[in-house]
C-alpha cells in the first residue's frame, strides 16, 4: 500500500511541483477551447491564446518567485 | 514514410528526456549495488523493467481506441504541465534561485540511507535494496514511458519516440556500468532546459491540434513553438537572476 502511495504521489509530482502554474496553465487551455468554440472561423486565435497565454504564465510564475 | 523532418524533434525530445531520467536511475541502481551487490541491484532495476512492459503492453493499446483529438488534446494538456514544470525549475536553478540537482549528492545520501537500513535490518538487506533499485527505475521509468506515450500522439511516430528512449537508456546503462560511479558531469539542468523547451512546444502543438488549430507550417511549427519557449525562458533567467540579487540585503 505504501509503494502504491508513492507511485501515486510520483504520477501526480510529475504534472503538479507548483499548484498555481498547473492551475494557470489550465485556465489559458480553458480559455483557448472557449476561443475556439465561439470563434470556430478563426482557430488560430485559439491557438494565439494558448501560446502567449502559457509563456506569460511561465514568465510570471517565475520572476515572482523572486519576490516570495 | 515520415521524413526526418517530422520524426526529428520527437526522437531528439525522447532521448535528451530519456537521458535525464536515466542518469536518476542509474545512481540509485549503483548506490544499492555499491553497498548491497548486483545481485540486489540487477534484480530490482530487471523487476522494474518489467513492469514497465507490463503496463506499456496493457495499457498502450487502449490509446488507439481513443479519438485523435481527443487523445491529442488530453495528451497536449499533460505535456504542457510537465513540460512547463520541467522548464520552471530549470529557470529557477539556471538563475540560482534553487540549488542545481547534483548526482554525486544523490549517490552519497542513498549510499547513507542504505548503510542506515542495513544496521538496522540486516537480515532483509538484500530485499530492501532491491526494492530502492526497483523504485528508482520504476518511477523514472514511468517517466520516460509518458514522454515516449506523449511524443507518440501522432500515428507513426513511437518508433522514432521508442528509439530515442531506448538509445538513452542503453547509452547511459552501458557508461554507468563502464565507469562504475554517478554521472555527475552530465550537464543536467541544461539537458532538463532542452527538455522542459521541446516538451511545451509539443504540448502547446498537441493541445492547439485537440481543439482545431492548423498551425502554420504544420509539424515545423514545433521548432517554432520551442524557439519561442526557449527565447521566454532565458529572459526570465535573466531577470529572475537580477531581482534576486536586488533583492539581497
Amino acid at each position: 500500500m505504501n509503494m502504491l502511495g508513492v507511485v501515486f504521489r510520483e504520477l501526480v509530482g510529475l504534472f503538479v511541483d507548483d499548484g498555481a502554474l498547473a492551475l494557470e496553465i489550465v485556465a489559458v487551455v480553458a480559455l483557448a477551447a472557449i476561443s475556439a468554440s465561439l470563434v470556430p472561423e478563426i482557430p488560430l486565435a485559439a491557438g494565439a491564446i494558448l501560446l502567449f497565454g502559457c509563456l506569460g504564465v511561465l514568465f510570471t510564475n517565475v520572476t515572482t518567485v523572486c519576490q516570495r | 514514410m515520415a521524413s526526418w523532418v517530422h520524426i526529428a524533434p520527437a526522437m531528439t525530445a525522447a532521448f535528451l528526456a530519456s537521458l535525464v531520467e536515466a542518469v536518476e536511475a542509474l545512481t540509485i541502481v549503483l548506490a544499492v549495488a555499491t553497498v548491497r551487490g548486483w545481485r540486489p541491484a540487477g534484480l530490482g532495476a530487471l523487476a522494474g523493467l518489467m513492469l514497465l512492459a507490463l503496463i506499456v503492453a496493457a495499457f498502450g493499446p487502449l490509446l488507439d481506441r481513443v479519438p485523435l483529438h481527443l487523445l491529442q488534446l488530453a495528451i497536449g494538456i499533460l505535456l504542457l504541465l510537465f513540460g512547463m514544470r520541467w522548464l520552471r525549475k530549470a529557470i529557477l536553478r539556471s538563475a540560482g534561485l534553487i540549488p542545481l540537482h547534483d548526482e554525486a549528492v544523490a549517490f552519497a545520501t542513498e549510499t547513507a540511507a542504505l548503510r542506515e537500513q542495513a544496521r538496522n535490518h540486516e537480515a532483509r538487506l538484500d530485499w530492501l535494496a532491491a526494492l530502492a533499485s526497483f523504485k528508482a527505475v520504476l518511477l523514472e521509468g514511468l517517466e520516460v514511458v509518458f514522454i515516449v506515450i506523449a511524443l507518440s500522439a501522432r500515428r507513426g511516430q513511437i518508433v522514432a519516440a521508442s528509439a530515442g528512449a531506448l538509445a538513452a537508456c542503453l547509452l547511459v546503462a552501458g557508461v554507468g556500468f563502464a565507469v562504475h560511479r554517478p554521472l555527475a558531469r552530465v550537464p543536467e539542468n541544461t539537458l532538463k532546459f532542452a527538455v522542459g523547451v521541446m516538451l511545451s512546444a509539443f504540448g502547446i502543438f498537441w493541445t492547439g491540434e485537440g481543439l482545431g488549430v492548423s498551425w502554420p507550417g504544420a509539424d515545423l511549427a514545433i521548432v517554432a513553438l520551442a524557439a519561442l519557449f526557449l527565447a521566454v525562458g532565458r529572459v526570465a533567467v535573466n531577470v529572475a537572476r537580477r531581482r534576486s540579487l536586488e533583492a539581497l540585503p
